[in-house]
C-alpha cells in the first residue's frame, strides 16, 4: 500500500529534506508543500517538519500559524486527515491552536540535541496503531523550545481522553527527571488532538530511520500511517 | 562611537584606526598619483589589512604544497574544493571570528559560523557540516565560564536555527587565552562540479545585484579591529561586531543554491569583511574588469548613512552576484520567492577601476590593482625568544604532587581531557540525516549518498609547546588529524588553515609564525596533504602580550567505504588492546615536555616538545587505514592529549567496560622522578590504541608486519577498572564520573535545572 506525504517547507525549515528521505525509505511518496500555497496537492498526510519556520525570533510557531499553507492543513485536518507535527510543527500546531498548550524554552535555557528513549502511551492513532502499547522507541530530540506545559485542566484531559502519545522515559521505560530532556510537564513528549488524527511530537522520527545513524525505530511511525490510513470525510 | 572618515591629510593617529602605516599610507599616494579621499583611505585601510590583504603573511604562506590530484581550487577564492570523484566536489574552510568574539561573545561566534557558511554556498556548495576550535581562558574565572558558555550558545545557535549540523570540533582552556579567546568555525560543502560558482566578476555592461539584508553601521572598520590589537577599550567595540540574523542566511542559501547551474549567474560573492568594498574589489579583480557601484541604489537599515558607511558596513547575511545583463529581474524575482530583497547597485566596467557614485557624483575611484593587490608585503623582523632554559630542562626531573592514579582521574576530570557532551548536546548535530559519528570522537563521519564511501572530518590545533617550538608543534597538529581521520578509516584530501597568532611585529611572534607555517608546510609536503584554503588571524593581542601561537587545522578525509568505519570506544570484553605505533620515544622512552599533565601538575611549560617522525606518521596511517578497511580490527582511538592513559581511559568509557593492560615499556633501573607519569601521559607521538577480536591476532600481526609498523599487544578488554598494570588502575565508575563531569561540574552550579 503506498501514500501521498505532503512536506511544509517554510523558508526556515530545515527537517524538509529528512522528512523527504526518511518517508521515501517506506516506499511512498514525498512532495514538498510551500508555505505560501494553499494546496496540498493531493497529499493524505502532511507532515510539518523541523526548522525555525520564519525565524521564530518572536515564538516558535507564532508567525508560522497565519501561513496560507496552514489553512489548508487545517481543513485537511477537519476532514480528518492526517497531520503530524514534528518539532517546530509541534510548536506550530500549538500556536494554530490545533493541539492545546504549548513548548516553553528548555528548563536548562539550552538547546538539547540528544537521544531520547519514548514510551508509547496510546495507539489510538493511526501513527501508532502499529506499536504496542507501552512499546519504547529510541528518537533523538534537537530543540530549545521544547518543554510542554499546558494548564491543569487541559493537562487532566489529555489524560483522561488518552491522548498523550509518548513521554520521555529512561531506557527501561521508567519515568525520571534525568529522562526528560527539557523539564516537560508529566515528560510528555507528545500528544494528540481530540479525532487522533493530528499529532505532535518534539523528537525527531525522521532522524531515526536507519540503524546507521543509531536508531530506525521512527520508521514505525511512517509505516504505521500508511496501513492505516484513513478515509476523509471532507 | 560612530567610526568618521579621516581628513584629507590622516596624522599616524587617524591612520592607526584604519590600521595603516604611515609607509601604506606614502606607497598609496604615489600609486594612485595623488592623496587618496577620506572614503578610498577607508577602502584601502579596509583591504590593506591583515585580514582581507595578508600582507604580513603571504611570503609565508607561499611555501605551502596547494595542489594535489583532486584538488580543484586552491587558496585564492572563497573557500578551498577537492574532488570527491564521480562529479561530487567538497569545498571548505575555516576562519577565526576571535575578536569580535572577545567582545562580543554571542553574536561574535554566531556570526563566525554566518560568515563561513556563506564562504562554502558562495561556491555553489550546500553546507552539510559546522566544526569549530575554541580556545577561553581558564574556568575557574567566573568570567571566563560565562564567555565559553555565550560562544557555544552563539555556535549552536546560528548552526542550530539555519539547520547545517555541527558534527566535531576542539576546545581548550588555558589562561593564556584570558583576554582572546579564539573561535574558528569551519564549512564543508557538497557541489555537483557543474554546480561550481566562481567569485568572478566579467562582461562589461553586466549589472552588480547585491541581496540579502539592507545595509546598516553594524560592522564598520570589522576588518580593521581584527587587525588591531585589543585592549582595555574593547568594549568600545562593540559597534564593530556584527549582528546575526540566520533565518536570513537560510533563505539566502536556498536561493543561492537554487541559481547555481544558472548559465546567466557569473559570479557569486558573499558580503564578509570589509563589506561591499572587499566582495566587489575582489570579484572585480579576480575577473581582470572594473565595476562602479552607486550607493544611493544600497538599500540602507538607517537614513543618512554616509557613502563611506555604506561601502564599509560589515551588515552580515549579503551576497553579492554578477548575471548576464538583462537577467537581473529574473533572479530578482527568484530571490523574493525566498522574502529576499535584492537591488542592482552596480556594473561592470571594463576599466579595471572601482568606481563609486553618489548623487550621480564620482565620490571614489581607485585601480583595482592598487586596492587589491597595491599593499606593501610587511617581513617584519623575526627572532627566535630566549627558550633554550626551558627546552633544555628535564621534565621528567620534577617529583610528581599525586600518585598515579590521583593525577589520572584528575586529568580525565580536567576540561582539556574530560568528556565534552556538555557542548556538543547544544549543536544540532544531526540535521541532514548523515552524520554517521558525530562529535566526541577522533573524527566526525558523514554518509554521501548513493555512494560507498563516506567524508570524515576533524579539526585539530597545536598544542601548548607551540610557544617554544612552533615548527614542531603544528607538525604534529597536522600528525594529529592525519591520525584522527586513520582512526575511523579515511585518507585525508585536502587541509584549510586558520592561523591565529600575537602582534607580528614583535619579533619573537614573527618567528612563531614563520616556524609555524614552516611547520606546516613540512608536514602537509611530507604526507602529502595540500593546503587549499585559510586564514590568517594575527593581533591577538592584549595590553603587549600575544596569545600562544595557535595554528588549527581542519582536514577533510575520505573513508573508501562507510560500512567499514570504527570508532574510539571498546566493543566487546576479551578482545585484545594493542598499541600501534613506537612503544616509546625521545631519551627517556617516555616525553612529558608540553604535555597536559606537566601543565597540571606544575603549571609550566618546560622540555622538548615530542618527537614526530612524519615518514613513520604517514606509514602508520596508512597502515591503519588498511586494517580497518580490512576489518581487522574493533576499535581505534588516538594517543593525544592526555597520552596512552588518557586514550585507554577514553576507549573504555566510551565502550562501557574497563580494559586492563601491562605498560608498553619496562621500567628503567633508575626511573626519574616522573618516569611512570611519562609512560601514563606522555604525549609521544604516532600511537593509536586499537582493540581486536583474539582471532584476527595473527592476521593483525602479518598486516603490520608488512606495513613494517610496530605493533604489541599490551591487554585485554574487560572487568570493571581500568589499569595499566603495575602503575596505575582506576575503578571504571569513578573514571566516568570525572570524565562525565568534567565540563557540567565547572559550568553548571550545583541544582541548576535540567543539568
Amino acid at each position: 500500500m503506498s501514500a501521498r506525504f505532503g512536506v511544509a517547507v517554510f523558508p526556515g525549515t530545515w527537517s524538509d529534506r529528512d522528512c523527504v528521505h526518511a518517508v521515501g525509505l517506506t516506499g511512498a511518496e514525498a512532495v514538498p508543500l510551500w508555505h505560501a500555497d494553499r494546496d496540498l496537492k493531493g497529499c493524505e498526510v502532511v507532515i510539518l517538519p523541523g526548522g525555525f519556520a520564519y525565524g521564530d525570533y518572536l515564538r516558535a510557531g507564532a508567525i508560522a500559524r497565519f501561513a496560507p499553507l496552514m489553512e489548508a492543513v487545517r481543513e485537511h485536518a477537519q476532514a480528518g486527515g492526517l497531520v503530524l507535527g514534528i518539532c517546530n510543527g509541534f510548536q506550530i500546531l500549538c500556536e494554530a491552536g490545533m493541539l492545546p498548550g504549548a513548548l516553553l524554552r528548555n528548563s536548562s535555557l539550552q538547546f538539547r540535541c540528544q537521544p531520547t528513549w519514548l514510551r508509547v502511551e496510546t495507539t489510538a492513532t493511526p501513527f501508532l496503531a502499529s506499536c504496542q502499547p507501552g512499546e519504547l522507541l529510541q528518537l533523538p530530540v534537537s530543540h530549545g523550545e521544547g518543554r510542554f506545559y499546558a494548564d491543569p485542566k487541559t493537562l487532566a484531559r489529555l489524560n483522561d481522553e488518552g491522548r498523550v502519545a509518548f513521554r520521555y522515559t529512561d531506557q527501561g521505560g521508567g519515568l525520571s527527571a534525568e529522562a526528560n530532556p527539557n523539564g516537560s510537564l508529566e515528560n510528555i513528549a507528545g500528544i494528540l488532538n481530540e479525532q487522533g488524527n493530528v499529532m505532535g511530537m518534539m523528537p525527531h522520527p525522521e532522524r531515526a530511520c536507519e540503524q546507521l545513524l543509531g536508531s530506525d525505530h521512527g520508521l514505525q511511525l511512517f509505516c504505521s500511517a500508511i496501513q492505516h490510513l484513513p478515509l476523509l470525510t471532507g | 562611537m560612530r567610526p568618521t572618515p579621516v581628513p584629507l591629510t590622516p596624522t599616524a593617529a587617524e591612520l592607526r584606526e584604519l590600521a595603516l602605516t604611515e609607509l601604506e599610507y606614502q606607497a598609496a599616494t604615489v600609486q594612485l598619483d595623488r592623496a587618496p579621499n577620506p572614503l578610498e583611505l577607508g577602502m584601502l585601510g579596509a583591504l590593506w589589512s591583515e585580514h582581507c590583504s595578508y600582507k604580513t603573511s603571504k611570503a609565508l604562506l607561499r611555501q605551502l604544497p596547494q595542489h594535489g590530484e583532486r584538488v580543484v581550487q586552491g587558496p585564492g577564492e572563497n573557500a578551498g574544493v577537492v574532488d570527491l570523484g564521480e562529479d561530487l566536489l567538497c569545498c571548505f574552510k575555516i576562519e577565526s571570528h576571535n575578536h569580535p568574539s572577545a567582545v562580543e561573545p554571542v553574536q561574535g561566534a554566531a556570526t563566525g559560523v554566518g560568515g563561513i557558511l556563506r564562504d562554502v554556498f558562495a561556491m555553489g556548495a550546500r553546507p552539510v557540516a559546522l566544526l569549530d576550535a575554541i580556545r577561553v581562558g581558564d574556568l575557574g574565572d567566573p568570567g571566563q565560564r560565562q564567555r565559553f558558555a555565550r560562544v557555544v550558545e552563539g555556535i549552536g545557535w546560528y548552526g542550530n536555527c539555519i539547520g547545517v549540523p555541527t558534527v566535531g570540533g576542539e576546545t581548550y582552556f588555558d589562561q593564556a587565552y584570558q583576554h582572546n579567546c579564539l573561535v574558528n568555525a569551519m564549512c564543508v560543502g557538497l557541489a555537483r562540479r557543474d554546480q561550481l560558482v566562481r567569485a568572478r566578476a566579467s562582461g562589461p555592461g553586466n549589472p552588480l545585484l547585491l541581496v540579502g539584508a539592507d545595509t546598516g553601521r553594524d560592522g564598520i572598520h570589522g576588518a580593521t579591529f581584527a587587525s588591531v590589537e585589543l585592549d582595555h577599550s574593547a568594549e568600545e567595540r562593540r559597534p564593530a561586531v556584527q549582528v546575526g540574523n540566520p533565518f536570513l542566511e537560510k533563505c539566502l542559501l536556498e536561493a543561492c543554491l537554487e541559481l547555481t547551474g544558472d548559465p546567466d549567474l557569473i559570479g557569486l560573492q558573499d558580503c564578509g569583511a570589509a563589506g561591499l568594498t572587499s566582495s566587489c574589489a575582489e570579484m572585480a579583480h579576480r575577473g581582470g574588469v572594473g565595476l562602479e557601484i552607486e550607493v544611493d541604489q544600497v538599500s540602507r537599515r538607517e537614513q543618512g548613512m554616509t557613502p563611506y558607511e555604506v561601502m564599509l558596513s560589515e551588515s552580515q547575511e549579503r551576497m553579492v552576484l554578477v548575471v548576464r545583463r538583462g537577467s537581473e529581474d529574473r533572479f530578482r524575482a527568484a530571490f523574493q520567492r525566498w522574502g529576499l530583497h535584492s537591488d542592482v547597485v552596480g556594473r561592470v566596467i571594463e576599466e579595471p577601476l572601482f568606481r563609486i557614485t553618489a548623487g550621480g557624483d564620482e565620490v571614489a575611484s581607485l585601480p583595482l590593482q592598487v586596492l587589491v593587490s597595491g599593499f606593501p608585503e610587511r617581513h617584519p623582523e623575526a627572532r627566535a625568544p630566549e627558550v633554550a632554559a626551558a627546552l633544555a630542562a628535564d621534565p621528567l626531573a620534577r617529583n610528581p604532587p599525586w600518585s598515579a592514579e590521583a593525577a589520572w582521574l584528575m586529568l580525565l576530570a580536567s576540561p582539556n581531557c574530560g568528556d565534552s557532551h556538555w557542548i556538543w548536546r547544544q549543536y544540532d548535530h544531526q540535521v541532514g540525516d548523515d552524520t554517521v559519528l558525530g562529535p566526541g570522537g577522533d573524527a566526525a563521519v558523514l554518509r554521501l549518498r548513493g555512494r560507498p564511501d563516506a567524508l570524515a572530518l576533524t579539526v585539530d590545533s597545536a598544542h601548548r609547546s607551540a610557544a617554544v617550538n612552533p615548527r614542531q608543534a603544528t607538525a604534529i597538529a597536522v600528525a594529529e588529524a592525519l591520525r584522527n581521520l586513520a582512526c575511523v578509516g579515511a585518507e585525508p584530501l585536502g587541509i584549510t588553515n586558520c592561523l591565529n597568532f600575537g602582534d607580528p611585529d614583535q619579533p619573537e611572534i614573527m618567528w612563531q609564525l614563520q616556524e609555524a607555517v614552516g611547520g606546516l608546510a613540512d608536514a602537509a609536503r611530507a604526507l602529502g596533504v595540500p593546503v587549499v584554503s585559510g586564514n590568517v588571524s594575527l593581533y591577538n593581542q592584549f595590553d603587549g602580550q600575544g596569545i600562544p601561537p595557535t595554528p588549527t587545522l581542519g582536514v577533510v578525509g575520505l573513508l573508501p567505504e562507510l560500512s567499514r568505519r570504527l570508532g574510539a570506544g571498546f566493543t566487546k570484553a576479551g578482545d585484545l588492546v594493542a598499541l600501534v605505533g613506537p612503544a616509546g620515544a625521545g631519551p627517556a622512552g617516555v616525553e612529558l615536555g608540553g604535555s597536559e599533565y606537566q601543565r597540571l601538575a606544575h603549571g609550566v611549560l618546560e622540555g622538548l616538545a615530542p618527537e614526530v617522525d612524519l615518514q613513520l606518521e604517514g606509514r602508520t596511517a596508512a597502515a591503519m587505514r588498511a586494517a580497518i578497511h580490512q576489518g581487522l580490527l574493533s576499535s581505534a582511538h588516538d594517543c593525544s592529549l592526555g597520552g596512552l592513559a588518557v586514550a585507554l581511559a577514553e576507549s573504555a568509557l566510551l565502550g562501557g567496560i574497563g580494559a586492563r593492560i601491562k605498560p608498553p615499556l619496562s621500567l628503567p633501573d633508575r626511573p626519574a622522578p616522573s618516569w611512570r607519569m611519562g609512560l601514563l601521559f606522555g604525549e609521544s607521538q604516532g600511537r593509536y590504541l586499537v582493540s581486536l577480536r583474539p582471532a584476527q591476532r595473527d592476521a593483525v600481526t602479518t598486516h603490520f608486519g608488512k606495513h613494517r609498523t610496530p605493533w604489541a599487544i599490551l591487554g585485554r578488554v574487560g572487568g570493571s577498572t581500568i589499569a595499566v598494570e603495575g602503575v596505575a588502575e582506576i575503578a571504571w565508575e569513578a573514571a566516568q564520573s570525572a570524565w562525565r563531569s568534567a565540563l557540567p561540574s565547572r559550568l553548571e552550579p550545583a541544582g541548576a535545572p535540567g543539568s
